[in-house]
């Protein structure tokens, strides 16, 4: 916890530092949070933006940490992106999920990929659309082999169809998501991936809507749809309800409420979601 | 179940018309009339003047002319007394080859200007739908 603290510190200072520094073109928080598994997004659900203010022949670079603290686990992610053209998005995710009452620790690194490939999130029609994959891998199998996962890694697929709509509520705009994911995790990956008796892909939906007060401030709440492949305890959707804060193009602060259902036999997974994410 | 969806459809309908036009001024009215639209102009000619990314677009034009049809175009886009009398977007933008970043540029530079100018939020909004879309006129031609 003081080791995040004192990285989430330091992010601090170095974000602080460099106001003068060159940002992308992109409209300021047009390039959403950075999600749990490090691809730009909300909280918990990857969106079709890139990561950053690359637009059309710039690049970007981001770099994140999140802490979600609920009853009986805490899940550390670290992370950092390079996006280009506002169209690829590379991504690496670090995450430690602590079992707070059980004792012991999931380690998983999550590396994507994103690719826009149609749409403009504020100026056509058609919401931005982009396929992603994420490359997820177990740094820590023993548990999830116990409790029946086949594999210490897997492959999701993406579809993200995203779009802001101007002057909707109150004359404010409002962000709409929805995300169509392919996928073999359990709880996205911590538990592995696949069972013995099942190793075909789920299809799960996951949405995101957020209201953009301003600029600067944004309201949103996201849902996740999960599947419950494992026989040993029930998984259940996640759900979370967030603010965020763009101070600048260089800094932003998600703060939010999230609740991740039964974990590993742990019912009502309830508890805080804060995410620092620095861009230039 | 019928009653409770009839109900809820009243309450939503009610909730929309509210936040929708019914009596609230133009967005002229709300930019500033004629006043509040030459700020704006001025404003976002003097923005485009200094970014660097985007001056070089307007190396070639007529200032004066592009000022007077900008104003024209955004009185009568918010509902104002005027009549655009340039030509199309595709025909004005024609061989600038204006790119993603050079719209998100001019967008950012719009913004600045109207937040300078204390213009409500929803104002900005119901302009900014209404610029948005000419991006598929105006970029890469």
């Amino acid at each position: 916890m003081i080791c995040t603290f004192r990285r989430l510190l330091i992010l601090l200072i170095v974000l602080c530092y460099p106001v003068t520094a060159l940002a992308g073109s992109k409209i300021i928080a047009t390039g959403g949070a950075t999600s749990i598994e490090g691809s730009a997004g909300g909280g918990i659900v990857p969106w079709a933006v890139t990561n950053g203010y690359a637009s059309s022949g710039e690049w970007a670079a981001t770099a994140f940490a999140t802490v979600v603290g609920v009853d009986d686990f805490t899940l550390n992610v670290q992370g950092a992106s390079v996006s280009y053209n506002n169209q690829w998005e590379w991504s690496f995710a670090r995450q430690g999920f602590k079992l707070d009452t059980l004792g012991g620790e999931l380690r998983q690194d999550i590396f994507g990929l994103k690719y826009h490939f149609a749409g403009e999130l504020l100026y056509t029609a058609l919401p931005q659309l982009s396929l992603g994959l994420q490359y997820k891998r177990n740094r820590d199998f023993a548990l999830p082999q116990a409790v029946g996962a086949r594999d210490d890694s897997g492959v999701d697929l993406y579809l993200a169809a995203t779009k802001v709509l101007f002057d909707q509520v109150g004359g404010r705009n409002l962000l709409l998501n929805a995300t169509l994911r392919a996928t073999k995790a359990h709880q996205t990956g911590l538990l592995g991936f696949g069972t013995a008796t099942d190793n075909n892909y789920q299809l799960v939906a996951e949405g995101s809507a957020v209201l953009l007060l301003n600029y600067n401030l944004a309201l949103g709440v996201e849902f996740k749809q999960k599947p419950n492949q494992l026989a040993f305890a029930n998984e259940q959707h996640w759900r979370d309800i967030f603010a965020a804060w763009f101070v600048n193009k260089h800094l932003s602060v998600v703060a939010g409420y999230a609740d991740l259902g039964s974990i590993a036999g742990f019912d009502r997974q309830q508890g805080y979601y804060v995410s620092f994410e620095g861009a230039w | 179940m019928t009653q409770f969806i009839a109900t809820i459809t009243i309450l939503l309908s009610l909730l929309l018309s509210g936040c929708s036009q019914s009596n609230r001024p133009s967005l002229y009215q709300q930019l500033g009339g004629e006043a509040g639209i030459a700020a704006i102009t001025d404003g976002l000619l003097h923005e485009i003047e200094h970014d660097q990314r985007i001056v070089h677009h307007f190396a070639d034009t007529d200032i004066a002319r592009f000022r007077r049809l900008l104003a024209e175009q955004l009185c009568e886009l918010s509902g104002g007394p005027c009549v655009y009398s340039g030509g199309t977007m595709q025909q004005s933008h024609t061989g600038f080859n204006i790119s993603l970043a050079d719209y998100d540029a001019l967008v950012e530079g719009l913004i600045k200007v109207m937040q300078q100018q204390n213009i409500s939020i929803s104002a900005q909004n119901q302009l900014l739908a209404l610029l948005a879309p000419m991006y598929k006129d105006i970029s890469y031609r």
